[in-house]
C-alpha cells in the first residue's frame, strides 16, 4: 500500500524535530562535559591576568581589543588606515565609544 | 478527527501541487535552507563564544591601568603602583609584564606573558598549542627568540598548554620575568601595565574615577568593559552578526517580493479551477498556507540541523577565513554549545512566518477573483 504524501511529510518533520532535540541534548551534555575545560581556561586567565580571548592574532588591537585605544588601528603613520582584515570584522569596544572615562 | 482528516487531505493536495513544479520548489528549498543555515550558524557561533567569554573572563583582573603617552599605550613604573595601592578599597596591585613578539621565520605573532606564580623557570617557557603547531616545537625543544639587542636567546619548552585551552592560550608564550626583561630590554620596576583588585565590586567605578583623578596620564579598564567588548562583538543586533543578518533579510525580502508578484498563470488557473469545482476561498488560502509552511518549515529544520553540525561538530569551518584574516597562527577551538531558546524562536519567526505570509497574500488576492475571469486569462 502506498503511503500518503501527508504521512511522509509528518514522518519527515517528526524525524527532523527529534534529530534537532537530540542535537540540543548533545549540547546540554557537551556543556556538562566541557565544564572542567572552561574552568581550566578560567584558571589560565586568572593566573596570567589575561584580559582577552585569542580570536585574532594578526593585529594587536584585535588580539587584545579590550586593551586597545581609540587610535590604535590608525597609528602606524599620519593618515594611516586600518588595513588588517580582522579590523573590519571587529567593532570597536563599547568603552572606547563612551566619553565617560575621559 | 474530521478536522485532522481535512487538514491531511489539504496537505496531500498541496504536496502534489509542489511536486508538479518540483524543480523550481527544490531550488527554492535549497536556497532557503542555505539562508537559514548561514544565519543559524552565525547565531549559534556568536552565542557560544559570547557565553564562553563571559565564563572564562570571570578570572580577568578587576581593573587594568594603562599609561598613555602621546595617545599611545606606554610602559608604566612602580611609582604608579605605590599611588594606586593608597586608594581606599584597592587591594593587590600588581605589575603586569606582557608583550607582542613577531616570529619572522613563520610570520606569526605571539603574546609573551609573565605571571608571578609562573610555571616557567628562567631559561624555560610554556607555550600555547598554536605556537607549538607553527614552530613544530614540543616539550624539551629549544626555541630561539630575537632579543632587543639583536642577539638570539634560546629557551627550553617546559610545557605546552593543552589544545582545549586554545581559545585563551593559542599564541601565548609564558616566560619568566628575568627572561622577559632581558629579551625586551625592560628595566626593573617598569611594567607593561598594572592590575588591581577592588575589595567591594560595587566600588569599582568609584575606584576607576579616583585613578583617573590621581593619575591623569593613565586609563583604567574595568573587567565589565572587557566583558562588554565580547558582548558587543557577538551581539546579534550589531556588528558582524548584523551584517550577516542584513544579507539574509535582503534574501528574504527578495523571496517575499518574488512570491508576492509572481503567482504564475498556471498557479492562478489552478486556483480558478479549484474555486470552479467548489472550493471555498478559505480552503484555497489554507492550501496555499500549507504550501508555504511545508517549504519554510522544512528549510528551517534542515538549516538548523546543518548549522548545529557545522558549528559544534566541524568548529564552524566556513567562518575560519573570516577569523583567520592575515594571521598565520589561527586558534583552533571547538565552541561549547550554548543555545538560547529565545534565539531559536526568533529565527523561527524571522524565517517561517514571513515566507508563509508572502505565500498566502497573493493567493488570497487571486482566490477572491471570479474563477471564470481567472481561467480566461
Amino acid at each position: 500500500m502506498r503511503m500518503r504524501k501527508s504521512s511522509l511529510f509528518i514522518a519527515f518533520t517528526t524525524g527532523s524535530v527529534v534529530c534537532l532535540a537530540l542535537l540540543f541534548a548533545h549540547g546540554a551534555a557537551e556543556r556538562r562535559d566541557q565544564a572542567p575545560v572552561i574552568n581550566e581556561k578560567r584558571s589560565i586567565v586568572e593566573r596570567l591576568g589575561l584580559t582577552d580571548l585569542c580570536l585574532f592574532t594578526d593585529a594587536r588591537y584585535t588580539r587584545n581589543p579590550a586593551m586597545a585605544d581609540r587610535s590604535t588601528p590608525f597609528q602606524d603613520n599620519p593618515m594611516s588606515l586600518d588595513y588588517f582584515p580582522s579590523g573590519s570584522v571587529l567593532a570597536p569596544p563599547p568603552h572606547l565609544r563612551s566619553y565617560a572615562l575621559d | 478527527m474530521r478536522w485532522i482528516d481535512r487538514q491531511r487531505n489539504i496537505v496531500d493536495f498541496s504536496l502534489s501541487s509542489l511536486l508538479r513544479r518540483w524543480k523550481k520548489n527544490l531550488a527554492l528549498l535549497c536556497v532557503y535552507t542555505f539562508v537559514v543555515f548561514i544565519v543559524a550558524s552565525v547565531v549559534f557561533f556568536a552565542e557560544a563564544l559570547k557565553r564562553e567569554a563571559a565564563l572564562v573572563l570571570e578570572g580577568a583582573p578587576d581593573v587594568v591601568v594603562q599609561r598613555l603617552v602621546a595617545g599611545r599605550h606606554d610602559l608604566i613604573s612602580s611609582a604608579h603602583m605605590e599611588k594606586l595601592s593608597r586608594i581606599t578599597g584597592v587591594s593587590d596591585v600588581k605589575g603586569r609584564l606582557w608583550a607582542y613578539y613577531f616570529e619572522p621565520s613563520v610570520g606569526a605573532n605571539y603574546t609573551m606573558v609573565v605571571s608571578e606564580e609562573s610555571s616557567a623557570r628562567p631559561g624555560a617557557v610554556a607555550i600555547g598549542a598554536g605556537v607549538s603547531r607553527t614552530l613544530g616545537a614540543g616539550e624539551g625543544d629549544i626555541i630561539s627568540f630575537r632579543a632587543h639587542d639583536g642577539t638570539y636567546v634560546g629557551l627550553e619548552v617546559a610545557r605546552v598548554f593543552s589544545a582545549s585551552s586554545e581559545l585563551v592560550a593559542a599564541d601565548l608564550v609564558e616566560i619568566s620575568a628575568a627572561d622577559f626583561r632581558s629579551l625586551f630590554g625592560v628595566p626593573e620596576s617598569i611594567y607593561t601595565d598594572l592590575t588591581l583588585r577592588v575589595r567591594n565590586p560595587k566600588e569599582t567605578i568609584v575606584v576607576a574615577d579616583k585613578i583617573r583623578r590621581l593619575l591623569p596620564d593613565t586609563r583604567p579598564i574595568l573587567r565589565a568593559e572587557m566583558l562588554r567588548t565580547y558582548e558587543a562583538l557577538f551581539d546579534w543586533r550589531g556588528g558582524l552578526v548584523l551584517a550577516v543578518f542584513a544579507g539574509a533579510a535582503l534574501a528574504f525580502i527578495i523571496f517575499a517580493w518574488d512570491k508576492a508578484t509572481s503567482l504564475t498563470l498556471e498557479e492562478r488557473r489552478e486556483l480558478g479551477i479549484l474555486k470552479a469545482v467548489g472550493w471555498e476561498t478559505s480552503e484555497v488560502i489554507l492550501l496555499k498556507s500549507w504550501e508555504g509552511i511545508t517549504i519554510s518549515l522544512t528549510a528551517f529544520l534542515l538549516g538548523l540541523i546543518l548549522a548545529y553540525v557545522h558549528v559544534f561538530f566541524t568548529s564552524g569551518t566556513l567562518f575560519e577565513p573570516v577569523l583567520k584574516g592575515w594571521a598565520v597562527l589561527y586558534p583552533r577551538f571547538q565552541p561549547v554549545p550554548f543555545i538560547d531558546p529565545y534565539q531559536v524562536a526568533t529565527l523561527f519567526f524571522l524565517t517561517v512566518v514571513p515566507y508563509t505570509l508572502a505565500t498566502i497574500i497573493p493567493s488570497w488576492g487571486a482566490a477572491t477573483i471570479d474563477p471564470d475571469t481567472i481561467m480566461r486569462q
